[in-house]
């Protein structure tokens, strides 16, 4: 990384030589998940429609109960419908409607195409085999490689992924390794038959920050020497900021921000993702900073609030908001985003919210203002000052 | 500056503090026996001052120690050596009962709000035993109202309740109410956000801030998220490995961090503000060490760049390098020029903001 990080917008081209996203690697179009239980239908994911190019990092940013991970199992195919489970929609990979195929016909792209990092490593591996067996198991399922030619790869693999003393690695068992050793041995199995994509759900948040760190610049490195495509799904916004090229913002089970990753931070139009940004302490400037609170906490997914799903924590809520859902609209050109800074492709910059009073247009600084003077929104919620700190 | 209240060398047992010191822990050991007859080093060795009135953050990564040393404090369980004077008094000699009286005034709130709290019993039995406890049931009906609105809850809507209905960020509003319900002068925070939404966070954060204010507490507030031990804290305590690496004044110890711990940490910060990059630090491979087998003389070594034979055969002793800023570290990083990730020009302002703090090394509140 150079000198470009002075200028403030120059934010985070993680690839250094981007690999030019190009075609859409992955559509998802329509996901829904929903699932019936005694209590009611939680509707974990509603309407869901993403695209990921060849060689983009795309990070879907969520709280818990945002449907994050329900919608990266079902892009996986490890979510299917039945059993009081309801779907819809299609998720297409490199031309092929994954939600068209069996098990068996999946299991043929789980591994070889697509890998999946999950967020605890140790509870993705295997306590009783050891780590060698644990990445030729792919690859001896996928190539084909003879058993010693496997060992070599899985040798290479966890030196890749910077693991000391590949050898004796592949004969231990995964409680000899610390958190962070471990999931570098997960990353070096999802690497194992070189993936096109690799979703990695929350790869860091069971690490250490020093691990977590290491972590993220490996994974950023290995994305762009290898070209793969990524979906990086966090509840921290501040660990995608350098390394996604775009940013979806899931709440309540829906999209209701997609953005360049600069332009999203620049210019955020969605409340709720102003507030998350504001709500995480700075790293610099003065201490002691009264935090931007949202009040509440995100609703019950079983019976969500009618209209926009944020409106009941929203400082900025007004009468339509509380009865008439906001459709993922396009944003108007920013301003902010200098055209210089887009990315090469001919893919668009789409940038789409979900909100009728989209921060820092007219109608949302009257909003605001008379949110302020009433002294609440107009779902109720008392609107202090540190609401709407911004 | 005023070098007698922060002088790393533990004090005589038996000296009176500075009124200004609430809390003293002179060389403060922790071990745990293993099943193989190991001993885990968990704390090995820490002195440390907690001022009246302050935040102290204390942060360091999973098996730094920095929980057990919340902990011992409270002495659960009681620490190995060392001692911890509370008021003039060293809570790791007395007698239970002694140690009983002055509970009250030490109180700790923990990560997980929800299994930190009795599922049977409704929430004003909860935040109004501690009343119960010391004879003083018959404030309840008085006090317990109070604290739950100062902490934020409804008293008439949480009367009935029980914790399983209420969200993490409530229940760790239940459980800060129960810890000020006697008054305490100490609260000891261990990583109470961490399980926590981004989004409530920021509540209990500020609400943490208010409460102290409102009640005169003082903090020891542990965690690992740096970002939120930057914000809420006066000084900080970096803790690797059973150990104080680094202690000073909260902006200027991130700012310039002198201890190169300390640099790997602050470098490691997810950033919400513009990356200015800190790549040039060098974040190796290295993970912790195991604390049954600590690596001699300074544990960091195994994984500093700037380590030579000398950080394995001597143990570095914690000593002033700059004004209020303590560390043990035979190699401090004392030339910042390449380390700014505020986008000023640290290069000449790193010293005038250390010698331009107050006296005390405590600033005020800076209005955002």
């Amino acid at each position: 990384m150079t000198a470009a990080a002075e200028d403030p917008l120059a934010a985070p081209a993680p690839v250094e030589t981007p690999t030019a996203p190009g075609e859409p690697l992955l559509v998802a179009d329509g996901v829904t998940v929903r699932f019936h239980t005694r209590n009611g239908v939680v509707r974990a994911v509603e309407d869901v429609s993403l695209e990921l190019r060849e060689g983009e990092v795309l990070a879907v940013v969520g709280e818990s109960g945002s449907g994050k991970t329900v919608f990266t199992r079902r892009v996986m195919g490890l979510v299917s419908g039945g059993r009081g489970t309801e779907v819809g929609g299609t998720v297409t990979f490199g031309g092929t409607d994954l939600t068209a195929l069996s098990s068996t016909e999946l299991s043929r792209i789980w591994g070889a195409e697509i890998a999946l990092i999950l967020q605890d490593p140790m509870t993705s591996l295997n306590p009783v085999k050891r780590i060698g067996a644990q990445i030729t198991e792919s690859i001896l399922l996928h190539r084909r490689v003879s058993k010693a030619e496997a060992t070599k790869r899985a040798i290479e693999l966890l030196r890749s992924v910077g693991l000391s003393e590949p050898e004796r690695r592949i004969r231990q068992y995964p409680h000899e390794l610390s958190g962070g050793m471990r999931q570098r041995v997960t990353i070096a199995i999802a690497l194992s038959c070189d993936p096109r994509l690799l979703l990695a759900d929350e790869p860091t948040t069971a690490l250490d920050v020093t691990v977590q760190a290491q972590i993220l610049d490996l994974l950023a490195d290995l994305q762009a020497r290898l070209g793969m495509s990524m979906l990086l799904v966090t509840h921290d916004l501040r660990v995608v900021r350098s390394r996604s090229h775009r940013i979806a913002v899931m709440y309540a089970g829906r999209i209701v921000e997609t953005a360049p990753t600069s332009t999203l931070f620049a210019n955020p139009l969605m409340p709720y993702t102003e507030a998350l940004m504001n709500a995480v302490p700075p790293v610099a400037g003065p201490n002691h900073v009264r935090l931007q609170v949202i009040p509440g906490r995100p609703p019950n997914l079983i019976r969500p609030p009618a209209g926009c799903k944020f409106s009941p924590r929203c400082p900025y809520a007004q009468d339509r908001c509380l009865t008439e859902e906001p459709p993922l609209r396009d944003a108007e050109p920013s301003p902010l985003s200098e055209p210089s800074r887009r990315s090469p492709s001919a893919a668009p910059e789409l940038h789409q919210y979900r909100c009728w009073f989209p921060v820092g247009s007219p109608a949302w600084a009257e909003a605001k203002a008379r949110n302020v003077e009433r002294g609440s929104s107009a779902a109720g919620t008392p609107v202090t000052e540190e609401m709407v700190l911004t | 500056m005023t070098p007698q209240k922060t002088a790393p060398a533990p004090a005589e047992p038996d000296t009176v503090p500075d009124d200004d010191v609430v809390l003293r822990l002179e060389d403060l050991v922790v071990e745990f026996r293993a099943g193989n007859g190991a001993t885990v080093h968990a704390v090995s060795g820490i002195s440390l001052e907690v001022r009246r009135g302050e935040t102290l953050g204390l942060v360091g990564e999973s098996g730094c120690g920095k929980s057990t040393t919340g902990r011992a404090i409270m002495q659960l369980p009681r620490p190995t050596s060392g001692s911890v004077v509370f008021e003039g008094r060293d809570l790791a000699t007395m007698s239970g009962e002694e140690l009983r009286r002055v509970r009250p005034k030490l109180q700790m709130i923990f990560q997980d709000p929800i299994s930190s709290l009795n599922p049977r019993r409704r929430i004003p039995d909860i935040v109004g035993d501690p009343l119960v406890v010391w004879g003083r049931g018959d404030q309840r009906a008085k006090v317990v109202p109070e604290v739950l609105e100062a902490v934020g809850l409804d008293p008439a809507q949480v009367a009935d309740r029980r914790p399983h209905q209420f969200s993490g960020g409530q229940c760790q509003r239940v459980s800060i109410a129960r810890a000020l319900v006697l008054d305490p002068e100490v609260l000891i925070c261990d990583e109470p956000v961490s399980a926590l939404d981004v989004s409530v966070q920021a509540q209990i954060l500020n609400l943490l801030e208010d409460m102290k204010a409102r009640y005169g507490l003082t903090l020891l507030f542990i965690a690992h998220d740096l970002g939120v031990v930057r914000n809420i804290s006066d000084r900080v305590a970096v803790m690797y490995l059973g150990r104080i690496c680094e202690l000073g004044e909260t902006r200027a110890l991130f700012d310039t961090p002198v201890h190169p711990y300390t640099r790997l940490l602050v470098s490691s910060i997810p950033s919400m503000q513009d990356v200015a990059d800190l790549e040039q630090v060098d974040r190796g491979g290295g993970e912790m060490p195991s604390p049954m087998d600590p690596p001699s003389g300074c544990r960091f070594r195994t994984r500093c760049p700037l380590a030579t034979e000398r950080c394995a055969d001597e143990t570095p002793l914690m000593r002033e390098v700059l004004p209020g800023r303590f560390t043990a570290c035979h190699h401090p990083i004392l030339d910042h020029a390449g380390l700014d990730h505020t986008g000023e020009d640290v290069g000449a302002n790193a010293a005038d903001e250390h010698t331009a703090l107050p006296p005390d090394g405590r600033p005020g509140k800076e209005d955002a």
